[in-house]
């Protein structure tokens, strides 16, 4: 188990490292002159511009400008806007939002998505599998931006109206968790319908095991072959997808953020990508893809605990 | 002399007037599939003695296995279904029991080894666990007691280093041991009746005969009954008491072991036996049986064996053949099987 959990923290470093470049690359890369975007119309003065470009090594090539960027990250500066803020007072409290909003969704589709998947599972081929079937081929085929606001509108906006209570509130984080829970499930949705039908697959293909079969041969009762012989073995491509639906989950959260006005990283992503502020944009995307990582770390380490095939590997 | 074999399963039994442990009473099985209805079991008829031992041949497709599933009510039902017969242990139809009641046989008293070990024991937990669960949940035993009755059995099956090894899951044995832990599984809480099916299929040559001869040992020792499937007739000889020969469903031939190997009583086990590759026959091609294994969603008339059988005459074509007695302990269902024993017949 150690050898496997150093192995695979190893391994995490190149791919962090071709990752942030990959960004960095493509960010830099993109067509235009930062600081002219920045003065927008205006003459910009020459001399003024040197010294910055000197600043932020705008003259250097691209993989020492980069090396300078690791240099940076590593001490926790993620760098300076062209206006002089620090990146990470930009990020300050962004990134605690867009967090509670994506593991709100986890908890959403971990608790919708496999409690739906497994009863469409044990109900095979009747009219509630079918059903449920037909809802997560809905929630698939329906954009974020459509469902977001329907449902903002009728648990929002109707609901309120219609009882005076403010149940799902539809804009900002002043009412705590409660906030959370309307974009929470937005953001979900189609995860919740990939989850699901996930997790029914899964069983249904560990139920027809034959180690499912020994364990009824063994007499034990049902609930005990479904829910310890069948479920510990569907669970491993549940957990998989979870973990790795915390990172897609957080970099998909610019949507819902807009849509609910939630002051997290998506919003701000999505100002600073129009804004042209390259480091605010790398330094998102670089926790980003660090986020993913670790989250794609914990799960194989998770896979290690549920499967032991990979454990003895 | 004829009998019918719904009603009659003497010629089957080794010891007349003894209630038989566990009787198979004129079975059927069928599925619903697409395609129609498959006929798997249509009328099989066994029994097993304690300390006796039966072995279930028969080619691929015969309905051994499902014969064995509908035995320890593992079906699937749906599909499955078991439109006619009996399966008495001890004198009671487990048919006709509750949901409850056979859950109290299944696995305690009527246990089952499966083929491929590795599939069949759980890749997630270690075999420790899995064998001592019997304990754990028949038996009520703490985590430490089953634990170490999960030693013993894997003492018992001759697994070497059980203490240490107790802890490892599946994967970690090699198919031998793994098969020996799916045994030691299955006679954790002494069964009455064991059944194993091709227990040795998926193993070594070497291992197999190292297999064969633990079951025998273990039957032996504790009594039980055993019900041996297998394609294998080479083992048969050695370890079984009487044979039974399925054939599309039915038990074509059923017959002490020596009787069967000295003098088979139809064309089908006949087919089987001459199949087997002998030391004086070395450089001689073997004898195959032609033609295919009939398809059970269109089922020949008369006789299944028909359409492959060398004795065939024209009401085979026409009558079903019921399972003739031979003797008290053999029965054969051939209409030419008097002729087939003397050979006067092809
Ligand atoms: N769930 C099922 N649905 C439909 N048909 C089935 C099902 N299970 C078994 N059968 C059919 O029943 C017949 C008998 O199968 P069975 O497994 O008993 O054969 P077998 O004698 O054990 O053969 P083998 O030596 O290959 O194990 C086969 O033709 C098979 O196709
Ligand atoms: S009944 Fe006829 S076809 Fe069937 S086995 Fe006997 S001789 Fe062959
Ligand atoms: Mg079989």
């Amino acid at each position: 188990m150690g050898r496997y959990v150093l192995r695979r923290l190893l391994q995490a470093i190149p791919v962090l490292l071709g990752t942030t470049f990959l960004i960095f690359a493509i960010v830099y890369a993109l067509p235009g002159d930062p600081l002219q975007a920045l003065a927008g119309e205006k003459r910009v003065d020459p001399v003024f511009a040197a010294a910055m470009r000197e600043q932020f090594h705008l003259n250097e090539p691209l993989i020492v400008r980069y090396g300078y960027y690791l240099r940076d990250i590593v001490s926790g500066d993620f760098g300076t806007t062209f206006r002089g803020l620090p990146v990470s007072t930009i990020f300050e409290g962004k990134f605690q939002v867009t967090l509670k909003l994506a593991l709100t969704a986890v908890i959403f589709e971990g608790i919708i998505g496999i409690g739906l998947g497994l009863w469409a599972a044990l109900r095979r081929g009747r009219w509630e599998d079918k059903a449920v079937l037909a809802v997560t081929l809905l929630m698939v085929s329906i954009p974020t931006l459509v469902s977001g606001f329907v449902l903002q509108l009728m648990l929002g906006v109707k609901l309120k109206l219609a009882t005076g209570i403010d149940f799902f509130p539809v804009a900002g984080v002043q009412d705590g968790v409660r906030s959370y829970l309307l974009p929470g499930f937005v953001l979900a949705m189609v995860s919740i319908a990939y989850l699901t039908r996930l997790t029914r697959t899964s069983l249904m293909e560990t139920l027809r095991a034959d180690y499912v079969r020994t364990a009824i041969a063994k007499g034990m009762p049902r609930r005990r072959v479904l829910g310890r012989h069948a479920l510990r073995n569907s669970l491993i491509p549940m957990v998989t997808y979870l973990g790795a639906d915390l990172g897609t989950l957080m970099g998909g959260a610019v949507i819902t953020e807009t849509i609910f006005n939630l002051p997290g990283i998506g919003q701000q992503l999505f100002l600073s990508v129009y804004l042209r502020e390259n480091p605010v944009v790398v330094g998102i995307v670089t926790v980003l893809v660090l986020i993913y990582i670790v989250a794609n770390l914990v799960v194989d380490l998770l896979y290690a605990v549920l499967d032991p095939r990979i454990r003895y590997e | 002399m004829v009998t019918n074999p719904s009603i009659d399963t003497h010629p089957l039994s080794a010891e007349v007037g003894q209630e038989p442990l566990l009787a198979v009473d004129n079975l059927h099985v069928e599925f619903t599939t697409r395609q129609g209805v498959v006929r798997a079991v249509n009328g099989v008829s066994y029994t097993v003695h304690a300390g006796e031992s039966l072995a279930v041949l028969g080619e691929s497709g015969s309905g051994k296995s499902v014969t064995a599933q509908a035995i320890m009510g593992i079906l699937d039902m749906p599909p499955a279904r078991i439109p006619k017969g009996e399966i008495r242990f001890r004198g009671t139809d487990m048919l006709k029991l509750s949901d409850q009641a056979r859950s109290q046989i299944r696995g305690q008293r009527i246990a089952m080894v499966f083929q491929d070990a590795l599939s069949a024991l759980n890749p997630v937990f270690t075999v420790g666990w899995q064998i001592g669960e019997m304990f754990r949940v028949h038996r009520g035993m703490s985590k430490r007691d089953a634990q170490k009755k999960a030693i013993e059995l894997m003492e018992r099956v001759r697994i070497p280093a059980a203490r240490q090894r107790v802890n490892d899951y599946p994967h970690q044995f090699s198919g031998g041991m793994r098969q020996r832990i799916m045994i030691a599984m299955s006679i954790a809480l002494d069964p009455e009746v064991l059944i194993a099916d091709e227990p040795t299929t998926a193993l070594d040559v070497t291992v197999q005969a190292q297999i064969m001869e633990l079951l025998a040992e273990l039957q032996r020792e504790s009594n039980m009954g055993l019900i041996l499937i297998t394609h294998d007739l080479g083992v048969v000889a050695d370890v079984a008491d009487k044979i039974a020969v399925m054939y599309a469903g039915r038990i074509v031939e059923g017959a002490p072991v020596h009787d069967v190997y000295k003098n088979p009583a139809h064309p089908y086990s006949k087919g089987l036996l001459d199949s087997i590759p002998r030391v004086d026959q070395k450089g001689q091609e073997l004898y195959a049986i032609k033609g295919l294994p009939p398809n059970l969603l269109d089922m020949p008339s008369g006789c299944a064996f028909h359409p492959r059988c060398p004795y065939r005459r024209d009401n085979c074509v026409t009558d079903v053949p019921p399972l003739y007695e031979i003797s008290g302990t053999r029965g054969s269902a051939c209409h030419y099987y008097r002729e087939v024993l003397d050979g006067t017949l092809g």
